[in-house]
């Protein structure tokens, strides 16, 4: 376990022994409401949903959770929890929702539960202090302004913790992770803190009944997200899957696909690249011996690094070709299709054209450099051509040695340099 | 819906006088009903306002006919807040949506049955002793029986009356319907969960006035982005599935479009014996990839013309394992993988690879060789030309309960009978082509292959 996660969890474990013991000791304000509460935030937990990029969100139990946080009358009663209160109550509602996902086997998501429950902690903190200022209770558009900000920012620390503990966890630039969290959550963020704010607003008017009724459309968001993300989990299952064809068939050493995929996406991950450009490297370096399947009989060995350039070539255009087809993968074809191309143009070569990595070498001549995506493939796929499964440190040492005198004018430099660090790991590629 | 039976056009017909009359009587009974009064109209204004923008940018699923929209929640709120009438004039501003790609005979169709739907609705919130009106802190919680009826009422005549028309319309669009069929539960869940946001437009009206509306479009947007998403997904994932099993077939000219039109025939089959959605869908994958392993033969088995060895038959006997290896990391249904694993079994035990017989098979696999077969019967092979249609079913017929599983034949049948079959264009090979040719077609139940004789 890396230390940003162990101190996520020690910071939580820590509020959730505070908050349990602080409300043990004073005893629970308005029972049935904290159990109603309670027991939403433990279903909302129970519905956990994965979300692309193997995350975790429970948007049921979050809007559970923020609506007590936020609810200033139930019914016909002033809602009187303290910030301790809310914190216990949402801490044991998760335990006991996690529970069943502990018996089936799976995992428990304890980061995930700690940083939504550092989230939640922070509005209940700042907002139950509130509670009784009558100017909020008095006039509702000011409480649904601060109730706003207070999500936005519960939200905003939220993807903080989560993008450094997945910095940490991927070998990830933190900006690059706050970024790609950011992108993933905030369309279900906003349905979250949509549905708190209506929980307590709707808690006022028709009391506990609105708890109920709100689970109605949540689950509806929840059911489409579901289907989303397990769309794209089968999506890249499958590319994963049918990339093996060429190992099957004999076109390529076994695994080779699957090493390359790896190695592109740390590559891509060390060099600073966001989540869809990876999906997008990711479905090409799968996909980059494709084209070999067009050809009559597979190439004795296999290992594309040695065969003629104008057989590379080929190999390139027709995978690029079949990619294609599918109609909706124009940007991974044309990674495909540029795998085999130097990085610097034979005739624009010159110490000074293009800085490295800088978007590719041809800055200073008309035609512009293959993409990133290529040029990371045509490294990762050289490298394992050479290495193989192996992870013998000679053998590796060897063939990134290789790579680097071939930097003038075959390979990315920045690329090389990317790899050298990734392989120098124990795990290369955790994705 | 372009071009539209007569049943179709009668159909609608009926479904717009319905609309038509039931609103020009409820303005017949309700002669003091004053438009100019300020609140009514306005709150009427306001419902139709939200009515229109969650019509106007539906989520599109397989087709721009069945597209999908959060609008039953203002129609809902109007059935509280403005009674049966108001709820159906609701339903009527459907006419004036947005939506590109929709004709006028389109428009009036949706706006009669957005109205007949949301005036029913009413009626059953008003009969079951629903209070009319912007509820109060004393409506609840009993207001929420009637409302829930109502909710009920509505989400079940909308789809009546849809599903009606999708069953008038000609076979292209009941081929998509069989997809929406697929979606349907999520659709059905999607517009109960969406009737009861009316509720809460209602409920917080005292409270906040119409900007409960607007909180609410923010998570109503947001699941339309996701199932968006899911169907622009699914889509794409169709898309890729088929480009890369095109791939696996370029070695072979003669071949070409046997998974896709063996995908297509399953699933064909699948819905004759009625199999639920999800399992047709699972099966038109796995026919989709069930010669998938064929790759792992060497390619020069596929095109000896000559008998084969033991180890060469061998070699083609081992496909379909190969294929599953390839695809059993994809989380599809088990059954999807077992009908790749023993697609060719045969009914007497004869097949391969495990030589289950009968009722051993798996029924996806039964119901893959039937289609494998017959579109391999159909097409053009280096040493045949392509059979005709009813050549091709003289053949199941014969083999049928040997071979193949007789239920399944005779339902393959009326499934052809029904739904046609299209027939690859007969293939002449280019000259120069590249790739090669199978000489021997494994999956031709007329033509077994050839082993050298062992001693």
């Amino acid at each position: 376990m890396d230390a940003g996660q162990l101190l996520l969890l020690a910071a939580a474990g820590l509020l959730v022994v505070a908050a349990v013991a602080q409300t043990a000791s004073v005893g629970l304000t308005q029972a049935r409401d904290a159990v109603a509460f309670g027991s939403l935030i433990a279903f909302g937990e129970l519905l956990r949903l994965s979300l692309p990029g193997d995350r975790e969100a429970a948007p049921i139990g979050s809007a559970g959770a923020l609506g007590y946080a936020l609810v200033l009358q139930i019914g016909l009663t002033q809602a009187r929890q303290s910030a301790m209160q809310v914190v216990a109550v949402t801490a044991v509602g998760m335990i006991v929702g996690a529970l069943p996902h502990l018996a089936a086997g799976r995992p428990a998501g304890v980061s995930g539960m700690a940083s939504r429950l550092l989230a939640l902690a922070l509005v209940a903190f700042a907002f139950r202090p509130l509670s009784d200022v009558t100017m909020l209770s008095q006039h509702v558009w000011i409480a649904l302004a601060v109730m706003a900000a207070l999500i936005v920012a519960g939200w905003l620390a939220e993807c903080m913790i989560r993008a450094v503990i997945r910095a940490d966890a991927l070998r990830a630039k933190f900006k690059v992770a706050l970024v790609d969290e950011v992108r993933v959550q905030w369309q279900l963020g906003a349905a979250v803190g949509a549905s708190a704010m209506l929980i307590a607003l709707a808690a006022d008017e028709m009391g506990l009944v609105a708890l109920a009724i709100l689970i109605a459309p949540l689950l509806v968001t929840q059911v489409a997200f579901r289907r989303y993300a397990g769309i794209r989990s089968t999506y890249l299952q499958t590319v994963r899957a049918l990339a093996r064809v060429t190992e099957v068939g004999g076109y390529v050493e076994d695994g080779h696909s699957s090493r390359v995929g790896k190695l592109a996406v740390a590559v891509g991950r060390e060099l600073g690249m966001h989540e869809p450009d990876l999906l997008e490297l990711e479905y090409a370096a799968l996909m980059h011996d494709i084209g070999q399947l067009s050809l009559p009989d597979p190439i004795p060995g296999g290992a594309t690094v040695l065969v003629s350039a104008e057989d590379q070539r080929r190999i390139a255009e027709l995978g690029a070709g079949v990619i294609q087809q599918a109609g909706v993968l124009d940007r991974v074809a044309e990674i495909v299709r540029c795998q085999d191309r130097p990085w610097r143009a034979p005739d624009s070569g010159g110490p000074d054209s293009g800085g490295p990595g800088a978007g590719g070498p041809g800055a200073g001549s008309p035609e512009p450099g293959p993409p990133a995506g290529s040029r990371i493939i045509r490294a990762a796929n050289a490298f394992d051509d050479l290495v193989g499964g192996s992870t013998d440190r000679d053998r590796t040492e060897a063939a990134l040695e290789r790579l680097r005198l071939d930097t003038a004018a075959q390979y990315d430099p920045t690329v090389v340099e990317a790899l050298s660090k990734v392989t120098g790991r124990r795990h290369p590629g955790r994705l | 819906m372009d071009r539209l039976s007569r049943a179709a056009w009668l159909y609608m017909a009926a479904v717009l006088a319905a609309a038509a009359a039931l609103l020009a009587h409820s303005f017949y009974v309700h002669p003091h009903l004053d438009l100019s009064v300020g609140p009514w109209i306005l709150k009427l204004l306001v419902l139709a306002m939200l009515f229109l923008v969650c019509d106007s940018t539906p989520t599109t699923l397989t087709s721009r006919q069945s597209a999908w929209s959060p609008s039953s929640s203002a129609t809902l709120a109007a059935v509280v807040m403005l009674g049966p009438l108001g709820a159906a004039l609701v339903g009527v501003t459907s006419l004036l949506s947005v939506r590109r790609g929709v004709n006028l005979a389109q428009r009036a169709f949706n706006a009669a049955m957005y109205t007949l739907s949301a005036f029913a609705a009413g009626l059953t919130y008003q009969g079951l002793g629903g209070p009319v009106g912007v509820p109060d802190k004393l409506s609840f919680p009993a207001i929420i029986a009637p409302f829930a009826a109502a909710a009920a009422v509505h989400v079940v005549v909308n789809h009546g009356l849809l599903s009606g028309m999708l069953l008038l319309l000609p076979p292209p669009e009941s081929a998509r319907r069989a997809r929406l069929d697929v979606h349907l539960p999520m659709l059905l869940a999607a517009d109960l969960g969406y009737a009861t946001l009316g509720l809460l437009i209602a409920a917080l009206w005292s409270l906040v006035g119409p900007f409960a509306a607007v909180l609410l479009l923010i998570p109503l947007f947001v699941a339309r982005w996701a199932i968006g998403q899911f169907a622009a997904q699914e889509q794409a994932y169709d898309a890729t599935m088929a480009a890369l099993c095109q791939a696996v077939e370029t070695k072979d000219f003669y071949t070409r479009g046997h998974s896709e039109r063996v995908s297509r025939g399953s699933a064909m089959l699948a819905r004759q014996v009625g199999m639920h959605a999800e399992r047709v869908e699972a099966i038109r994958y796995a026919g989709m990839l069930h010669d998938v392993g064929k790759l792992g033969v060497p390619t020069k088995v596929l095109q000896k013309t000559g008998p084969l060895t033991e180890e060469e038959l061998a070699a083609i006997q081992l496909h379909p394992m190969r294929g599953l290896e390839i695809v059993r990391q994809i989380g599809f249904l088990e059954e999807a993988l077992a009908g790749i694993m023993h697609h060719h079994e045969r009914m007497d035990g004869k097949g391969y690879p495990l030589g289950l017989a009968a009722g051993e098979i798996p029924e996806f696999a039964r119901v893959i060789a039937v289609a494998d077969a017959f579109d391999s019967m159909t097409s053009t092979r280096s040493y045949r030309g392509a059979r005709r249609i009813d050549e091709a079913i003289a053949e199941l017929r014969k083999w049928s309960g040997t071979q193949f599983d007789p239920v399944l034949v005779d339902a393959f049948v009326s499934a052809l009978e029904r739904e046609g079959w299209n027939r690859p264009r007969s293939a002449v090979v280019p000259p120069g082509f590249a790739g090669g040719m199978t000489a021997q077609d494994h999956d031709d139940p007329t033509a077994p292959l050839r082993v050298v004789e062992s001693h």
